[in-house]
């Protein structure tokens, strides 16, 4: 009796949760069967079978050289991370296993410089990568992407670091292992899921950043964020090759995405939630 | 414990980390402030220099100010509202057991994966175009006009929009909360004869109360910045229906040319988040202390 009630209730549960979660993914599945039409299929009424062309994905490179902003987006993300992990491991690590008393306030300080509103200081950052010859640089973006997420990972490593327990640096202290052994053989194997994790979560926070790659590229070194804008003045309504551009565009980054939802909740509560 | 060697070297390895940013935020926030009370035109050069407090003023005088103070509080209210509400219900809902969990779970959380300007630009072609977005094909279906949604109800246009990519966010965190929670208390409410009703309002939502503060003050320095979603879409209009104070600081300096007034601007948005700020640091600080 009361696994029949319990079958069917989750019956209903599944129903309900299935339905609203195609609704919320009905966006994202409908600018991927776009994709696979005709620009005149497109446009002609609400069609969830595509004929199955894929000239629009042709298209995308042909006409607007796609690939060269996807290539953008992947070494800013990737460059960026990178030096982001180099300046921040030393940083977590003396902060994890070295605390002193101004480590909680260092910590703070650093959180407080992500909530300052990029767009306060758009006008200095464009003068001083002008002044720089960065504008449209990747280099420039590149520093500017590591710059932003430094304190988001600074803080992931921070909170995985603290996890791996002192004991085991004592011990192996104790069996005469020096400074450099110690870090390469005990403390590294330790943390380098937390420094995947990190990593991961950040390459996506830098594929998707919306402003300055917008506001501080043109053309050389503009990643997918600002070639995607460019589809929203009328000339660009070309809805098929607008939603194989996004599709490419978010596909990376949407399998990324599901394999890191643990990492996902943690990094962007800064540990409170895990 | 610590020998004096390994904390001298414990800080030269926090010291480039906390340089690189201290120069990194105060430079440029040093030159907005300057900015901020001197006349600057790059496009006439004649007349700059110190004007005091005027920008302010003329930023605090122009109507486009104070409509777009109000859409940042409006866009930030109306989705904390959406997902924090809607996060509740579908974490209660896929707490449940539920067959093809992860999958429902993959689906869900997807939109916060999709950059802004590709959700911008989906939702306004394919999904609220008046003629040929699905919402006009749906209208067609029951008879009724389709909406002009970006030129009739632009700022809710906006809205709909960032909450769809933030609902995913609420609902993984709310969720991961929920699943913390100790499965023998429920049984025993359960027992005790606590309905669903009570169960949720006693044991439940206190069990999330962190998770919510959490989502909230995060969600806010987000919300506070909402950006690629109204260049792509309303480009803030129609007049200034959908400017917020991002976008307002943006047209003054990158359109406008007038430096001093996107200044000014831009150091009351970083009053703004300040306020935020200090709430947001005093909850993630509790958990430090632990």
């Amino acid at each position: 009796m009361a696994r029949a009630i319990s079958t069917k209730r989750k019956a209903v549960f599944t129903v309900a949760a299935w339905i609203v979660a195609l609704i919320i993914f009905f966006p994202i599945l409908y600018t991927i069967i776009t994709s696979f039409k005709s620009e005149t299929e497109a446009i002609a009424g609400f069609n969830m079978i595509p004929s199955g062309t894929m000239e629009s994905y042709g298209a995308v490179q042909d006409q607007y050289n796609y690939f060269k902003p996807f290539m953008n987006s992947v070494v800013l993300s990737v460059g960026s991370t990178i030096l982001a992990l180099l300046i921040a491991i030393p940083a977590a690590w003396s902060m994890a296993f070295s605390p002193t008393k101004r480590t909680k306030d260092i910590l703070m300080w650093m959180l407080s410089t992500k909530m300052m509103p990029a767009v306060a200081v758009l006008f200095p950052m464009y003068l001083i990568f002008r002044n720089l010859g960065l504008l449209d640089s990747r280099i420039g973006l590149t520093v500017m992407l590591t710059m932003i997420n430094l304190p988001i990972v600074v803080w992931m490593l921070y909170t995985y670091f603290r996890e791996i327990p002192s004991e085991i640096l004592e011990a192996a202290r104790m069996d005469g292992a020096s400074l450099w052994n110690e870090i390469i053989y005990v403390l590294t194997p330790m943390a380098v899921p937390g420094i995947a994790s990190t990593m991961l979560l950040n390459i996506i926070l830098a594929w998707n950043e919306a402003f300055w790659t917008i506001r501080l590229t043109a053309t050389d070194a503009a990643p997918l964020t600002a070639f995607i804008s460019s589809f929203s003045s009328p000339q660009g309504l070309f809805w098929a090759k607008l939603s194989a551009a996004s599709t490419l565009a978010i596909a990376p980054i949407l399998i990324m995405g599901w394999f890191s939802q643990k990492q996902l909740v943690r990094g962007l509560t800064f540990g409170a939630v895990k | 414990m610590a020998t004096r060697q390994t904390q001298t070297l414990a800080r030269l390895m926090l010291a480039p980390s906390v340089l690189m940013l201290f120069i990194w935020m105060i430079v440029p926030l040093a030159f907005t402030l300057w900015f901020s009370f001197q006349q600057y035109n790059p496009l006439n050069p004649l007349r700059d220099g110190f004007v005091g407090f005027a920008n302010y003023a003329l930023f605090y005088s122009n109507p486009a100010f104070l409509q777009s103070i109000i859409n940042t509080l409006l866009i930030v209210g109306s989705v904390l509202l959406i997902t924090v509400i809607g996060g509740i219900l579908l974490a209660l809902l896929l707490d449940q057991p539920i067959f093809g969990q992860g999958f429902v779970r993959i689906l869900v959380i997807s939109p916060f994966f999709v950059m802004p300007p590709v959700a911008a630009l989906v939702w306004k072609n394919m999904i609220m175009h008046p003629s040929y977005g699905v919402f006009a094909d749906i209208a067609r279906f029951l008879g009724v006009q389709p909406v002009d949604w970006f030129a009739q109800y632009p700022l809710f246009s906006v809205i709909i929009i960032v909450a769809w990519q933030w609902l995913p966010f609420a609902t993984l965190i709310l969720l991961t909360a929920l699943q913390s929670l100790d499965g023998e208390q429920k049984e025993a409410a359960e027992m005790d004869g606590a309905g669903f009703l009570s169960r949720f309002w006693y044991l439940t939502l206190p069990h999330m109360s962190r998770a919510i503060t959490v989502v909230i003050l995060i969600q806010t320095i987000f919300l506070l910045a909402v950006y690629a979603e109204i260049l792509v879409t309303t480009n803030g209009g129609p007049g200034y229906a959908s400017t917020n104070l991002p976008f307002l600081v943006y047209q003054k300096a990158s359109l406008e040319f007038k430096i001093g007034q996107a200044s000014a601007g831009g150091i009351i948005a970083v009053i703004l988040a300040n306020i935020v700020a200090f709430f947001a640091m005093r909850a993630v600080g509790k958990n430090l202390d632990r």
